[in-house]
Formats: structure tokens, sequence, C-alpha cells
């Protein structure tokens, strides 16, 4: 069959002739010559082949039936409600076998990385806040810590404001972990794991919110601190919170870890070995499901890890169901360093949560009025009633910012996907010459192939929730 | 100034100056305050021809100049009454470090060296220069000899970098015949460390070797960096865009590619794109 010289659709579906498999989205109609990739789809094979986009599918069935071509290719996404987001899987089905499994990335891409440079070092914090969203402490205190570094600050950033990240960051992993096992189990079809998982996130999202006004995007943690101290009976609020989120997963392993369905959908599924994982790059709890403890908190503290005392859950299982045993133990293993956070705020009492040099601090707290958070009242009298230096000063670090010294740094935090990686580049001036986030998400998602392919369709749905991929930090 | 073209990214940063060394008795080292002193254009008369490395001073790392900047938030027009417009300042990285290092690194040079004198191309012809800054590692490494040096950096039991973190890359439009750097950030489990290492080319012909075959993990990060910055990486699997549509034009995170955006009215006033507001060079 020739290949039809006009890309299109007639109705739900089109015929082209020569595209191969895999290529099902809506530009593989194109031929010849016009890929940017020669030789990734291969457009000269003559094998017939069909499009299906809705329509009446005995139709599609009857003339699959007659072109005698077995080989189905699902397009799983980018829209699809198991697929955690805008990814899309194409699978390559024989039956209910996989044959082969890629992964589609790009449907969110938002340009944050570029988006950084045109911005203040202080502001590069609201946009890398919204890349992983069920994770955005971390990046934040990763983007904070490597400023801080170049910067030269690291050791100047008040302890209380370290312990505030440490605690932060971890009730975000708890959230971040809780809405992975919910989705996990909504895939499934297991509703009430969604509905007790979100719950239970909600109770995290409440102290979020006291903190740091916002529930999601939270700009809170900047260069040399944290946007303001934990507002009075914070403490309370989080030891109560900690309260009912214990009580909720003591509900989900209830619903989950001796559950004969779910154990048999998660069971031996979506494995991937200590070697593959290494190969591939893969860090979090998918390579500490493979026995090894690589954690970054352990590996290269940072925030002062090394001073908390918690263990890092691992499992030689390999498969899914032990992913979700893993972050079950992370999150009690989260608890216990929330705790310590919460005795240290304690008992240092009140303090600065900002370095002390005025060139980089920003130049005043945060303070809640009638009307909602915003500038502190005190601090506007000052700087337009008394102090025209003041007003000065402000007014310089606000619009201009600081400058940073030229050079580069990397940091990793441990987010709850795995190692999140910052790269900075300063040419000394205002804003970062370039910024580069080493998402977790995007790199985990290589390993879909090899968990996917040999499987059943349903237990594609399982290996992706045991990676728990997140599409804005994936596209970025 | 007026017959240079104009970087529309940064109006205000002259293309092509040639980099300065510093005034005569000024001394230039790796501190962070003198590496981003202002220079005014009038102590500037003894500039000399090209230098790419300034001359070191007490054991400190040199610096790098990649580019020169003048005049402050676009007021380089004639009618500048401000004198930012005569503000010139240099960007400067920094430079080659001298032994000792400090810490681990001697002893993971000393071994890559070892190693790459024995069996491979030679330390001298594979690393350009190695960088010691804020406490990270850094290995400029020749694009040629990137493959080899990734293997020895993975598999000799000294050094044993078996996790990469990825490649990345950064666009230095006035850093001529190494504007684009592809970089690399590689972790040792065995022996809890960490090292960066930078291979740079030149946009006219930016080609680096894939390092897929070493860590596979690199594949979709490789194809990042050719889609956002033109790096082709020779020898990977599939370089075919990822974030991009297949058949996007340009490169989007290229210094000279622009950000994009619009005009936004708001109660009166009217706020430009970002990547035109004023700018602070």
């Amino acid at each position: 069959m020739a290949p039809s010289p006009t890309p299109g659709r007639t109705g739900g579906r089109s015929r082209t002739g020569g595209t191969r498999g895999g290529s099902t989205r809506a530009g593989s109609t194109r031929t010849g010559s016009t890929r940017a990739t020669p030789g990734l789809v291969d457009d000269r094979r003559p094998a017939p082949s069909y499009e299906a986009a809705g329509g009446d599918w005995s139709e599609i069935a009857e003339e699959a039936a007659r072109l005698g071509e077995e080989r189905i290719v699902v397009n799983m996404g980018p829209q699809h409600p198991s697929t955690h987001g805008v990814l899309r899987l194409m699978l390559e089905i024989d039956g209910e076998t996989v044959t082969e499994a890629r992964a589609g990335i790009g449907y969110l891409h938002t340009g944050i990385e570029k988006n950084m440079e045109f911005r203040t070092w202080t502001q590069g914090v609201t946009f890398c806040t919204r890349m992983d969203y069920l994770a955005p402490l971390f990046q934040e205190t990763a983007y904070c810590l490597a400023v801080e570094k170049l910067l030269g600050i690291t050791d100047d950033v008040p302890e209380r404001a370290t312990v505030i990240r440490v605690l932060m960051m971890e009730l975000n992993r708890i959230s971040s972990h809780l809405v992975c096992l919910a989705t996990g189990g909504n895939e499934l079809g297991a509703t009430t794991i969604m509905t007790v998982g979100f719950t239970a996130r909600e109770e995290i999202l409440r102290v979020f919110e006291l903190i740091t006004g916002l529930r999601m995007n939270h700009a809170y943690i900047r260069p040399g601190g944290v946007a303001q101290d934990i507002p009075p009976g914070a403490l309370d609020t989080v030891r109560e919170a900690l309260v009912g989120v214990r009580t909720y997963m003591g509900q989900l392993q209830d619903l989950m870890l001796a559950n004969p369905i779910f154990r048999a959908r998660l069971v031996g599924v979506g494995q991937l070995n200590l070697s593959a994982c290494m190969a591939l790059g893969i860090t979090g709890p998918v390579l500490r499901s493979t026995g090894l403890p690589y954690d970054v908190r352990k590996a290269s503290p940072y925030c002062g890890y090394e001073t908390y005392d918690f263990d890092v859950p691992t499992s030689t299982d390999e498969d899914a169901f032990c992913r979700v045993v893993l972050r079950i133990e992370e999150c009690y293993q989260s608890m216990r360093i929330v705790e310590q956070c919460l005795d240290r705020l304690q008992a240092s009492g009140p303090g600065p949560v900002m370095v002390a040099d005025k060139k980089v601090a920003w130049p005043a707290q945060l303070a809640i009025g009638a009307d909602g958070m915003g500038n502190s009242l005190d601090h506007i009298r000052e700087i337009m009633g008394t102090s025209m230096e003041a007003l000065i000063h402000h007014f310089k670090l606000v619009t201009e910012g600081f400058r940073v010294p030229a050079g580069q740094v990397y940091q990793s935090v441990e987010a709850p996907r795995g190692e999140l990686l910052a790269h900075l580049v300063s040419d000394g001036g205002t804003r970062p010459y370039r910024a580069h986030f080493r998402d977790p998400s995007f790199n985990n998602l290589q390993a879909v192939s090899m968990m996917c392919e040999g499987g059943q369709v349903a237990d594609v749905v399982v290996a992706v929730a045991s990676l728990d991929p997140v599409m804005g930090g994936v596209d970025r | 100034m007026s017959d240079q073209p104009v970087d529309p990214a940064n109006p205000v940063a002259a293309k092509a100056a040639p980099a300065q060394t510093p005034p005569a008795g000024r001394h230039v080292d790796a501190s962070p305050v003198e590496r981003d002193a202002v220079v005014h254009a009038g102590v500037e008369a003894a500039q000399q021809e090209h230098a790419p490395a300034a001359p070191e001073r007490g054991g400190r790392g040199a610096i790098e100049v990649v580019d020169v900047r003048r005049g402050m938030f676009g007021a380089a027009d004639g009618g500048d009454t401000s004198g930012y417009g005569g503000l010139v300042r240099q960007v400067a990285l920094p430079g080659a470090s001298e032994r000792p290092y400090g810490g681990w690194f001697d002893e993971a040079v000393d071994v890559l060296a070892e190693v790459l004198d024995e069996g491979g191309p030679g330390f001298d012809a594979a690393i350009e220069k190695v960088v010691v800054d804020r406490g990270e590692l850094t290995l400029h490494v020749t694009p040629a000899h990137l493959l080899g040096v990734c293997q020895v950096l993975r598999d000799d039991p000294d050094l044993r970098f078996e996790l990469s973190l990825g490649v990345s890359g950064v666009h230095y439009p006035h850093e001529s015949g190494r504007e684009l750097h592809s970089v690399m950030h590689l972790v040792s489990v065995t022996h809890g460390r960490r090292l960066r290492v930078e291979v740079a080319v030149p946009d006219a012909h930016p080609h680096v070797p894939s390092t897929v075959s070493v860590y596979p993990t690199n594949d979709w990060h490789e194809r990042e960096t050719w889609d956002f910055f033109g790096i082709v990486f020779d020898g990977h699997p599939a370089l075919a865009r990822i974030e991009m549509p297949d058949d996007w034009p340009g490169h989007p995170q290229r210094k000279d590619y622009p950000l994009g955006g619009i005009p936004v009215e708001y109660k009166g006033a009217t706020v430009p794109p970002a990547d035109q507001r004023r700018a602070y060079s």
C-alpha cells in the first residue's frame, strides 16, 4: 500500500501506509524524510497500519482482520486516568502481553528553567517550586542550598531556618508518598485507598497553609533561610496533624498490605534489579527496593541530616509491592524526623530564620494582616516614614536583587522520588545564568520499558505507579 | 559600541568584545568580590589582547574570562547621563586549579592520571584542566576522549563513579570556540564522592560523543540537552527531541533564543515580557 499523500483523518480513523507501530501520534501520517531522527521509526517498511481515534470499533476490528495485521499499538495517554498526568505510553501489544513499551513526555513542558534565567535569584524559588508540584519544598531547598553555596553563606544560615527546612521537607515527603499510595490505589480501582490517602494528605496541607500561607507552590524556603518564622501554635498543630496522619496510615496499611487482591496485582510486578537501577540511574524507593540503602540524606548529608536519628528502609523484593511497603516505612521515618525537628524548635525558642547579611536577606518578614499574608506594617512604616536608606535598600533588593559570585555548583537532595540535583551557574549577576534540575521522575521514567515489557497491559499501570512520576517535574 | 551587534536577549552586552586583563596594579584572584569587580572604563587603558586566563597569585585558582558586559539596564545610548553606560564588568569563571586540590580530589585525579597514562590517551591529552571551586571537583575533558575518561571513572575500583546524574548543557555565547558546554554529574556510591565532568565544544561543530554506552541513564538526558542546546551526541541510539515537538525550530535554552511572552496590561500600565524588562547586566 502506498503511503497516503496527505496527512489527515477521515471520520474516526484513517489509513496510511508504512508507519511502523509506536507512532500512532497525530503526526505519524507524515511520510518519508520529515522526521527529526532518521531511523527512529522505520517509514520505509510497507506494513499496513491504521489509526483508531474513536469511532466504531467493530469496523476497525473488521479492517484489522482483513489486513491480517495482528500487532496492535496502543497509546495510553497523554490523557489517561492511570498515567499520573500527561504521560504518554506507547505500548505494542500482542493480546494482553506488552511486547514493547515506550514513554513519551513533553506534554507539560513549561520552560521553568529558561524562565528562571530572567528572574532574580530570590524569584527563582517561585518558579522551581512549581516543577514537581507534589514535592515543592524539595526543589526549593535544593535551589536555595545551591544559591547559598554559590554565595558562600552556607554556614551563616540560622540553625532555626535549617530545622524548619527539614521539618517542612519531611512533612512534604509524607504528603508526597501519600499521594503516590492514594493514586496508585485509585488506578487499580481501589477508590477507598485514594480517599484515605488524600484525606491524610489534607492534614499536612493544612499545616503547610498555616506555616507558608499556601497549600502548594509555597516559595517558602528562600536563599538565606525561610520566608518567615513558624507562627505561634504551629508546633502543636503539627503534633496534632501527625496523630491524624498516623491513624490514616494505619487505615492505609489495613487496606493494602494484607489485601489479597492488592497483593495479587502488585507482588512480582514491575521488577527492576540493582544493576538495572544503577545503569538507568534510578534512585529513591525504586533503588532501595533492590536492597541498596542509597539515600542522599545519609550519603552526603545536607541541612544537618547527619544529626537526626532515622533509618533508611530497604527491601530485596524488587517489585511494586515492596515499593508500597517502603513508602509507608519512609513515612514513619519522616515522622521520626519531624518529631525531632519539633523538639528542637521547641527547645531553641524563637530566633532568626534568615541570614544576618542584609545584602542578601529579604528586607522584612511577612506578616499576617486582616486581609491575609503580606508585608509587615512595621516594615512599611519604617521605610515609608522614618528611614530613606531603608527604603532605598528595600527597593534595590526587591527590584534588582543581590549579585551572586560567578561559578557553578551542584546540590543534591533526597526528594520523595529519588535524588534531585540542582545545577546552578552564575555569571556574577543578579539572575541565574543557568538553572538545571535533574528531576528524579524524568530519569526514572526511562525504566518504563524495562519494567513493562513482557508483562500484561494491566501491569503497566502498576509498574508506572510504583515509579510515581510527576509530570510537572519530568517536563519542567 | 554602536557598531557591534547587539544580543537581543541582553541588549547591553556587546558581542565579541575582547576579553580584558585587569588594569595594572590590580590583583586578580579567585576571591568572589574581586572576581566580580566592576572596572571603570576610564581606568582600563592598559588593556591587552585576548587573555583567557589571568595570572595566578598566591596559590589561588586563576580565573577565566568568558564575557565582558558593558553598561547597565540599557542605558548604552548617547543620552546616558547617569554614567552607568561606562560600566565594564568581566564575567570570569574559576579557572584551572593548582595542586594540592584538597580532600580526596588529589587522590582521585592521581588514579585517573595513572590509568589514562597507562592504557589510554594520556592524562594531559584527555583532561584540559582540573577546577576545584566551592568544594567541588570539575574535570574539563576534551570531547575526543570523553568516552574513555567516563569508562575509567566508572570501572576503576578506586574511582567507581557508577551512578550518573545526567547530562545538561550551558551556553556561553561569548566564549569563542567553546560556546556550548555539556555538563555531567557523577556519583560514586561506593566511595561517597561526587564530581562534575564538563566538555566544551564550539557552536560551529557541536559534537560530543554520547556516553550512553557507559551510562545508559544518560539516554534521555542527552536527548534533552540536544533538544534545548543543540549539542549533537554522536553515537546516541536515537537522538530525537524529547521535550519540544519533533518539528520545533531552534534550541530553546540557548542564550540567543528569546524567552517570548507578550506585554501585559494591568490597571492602565503595561508590563513588558520578562526578557524585555530592565536588566542589571
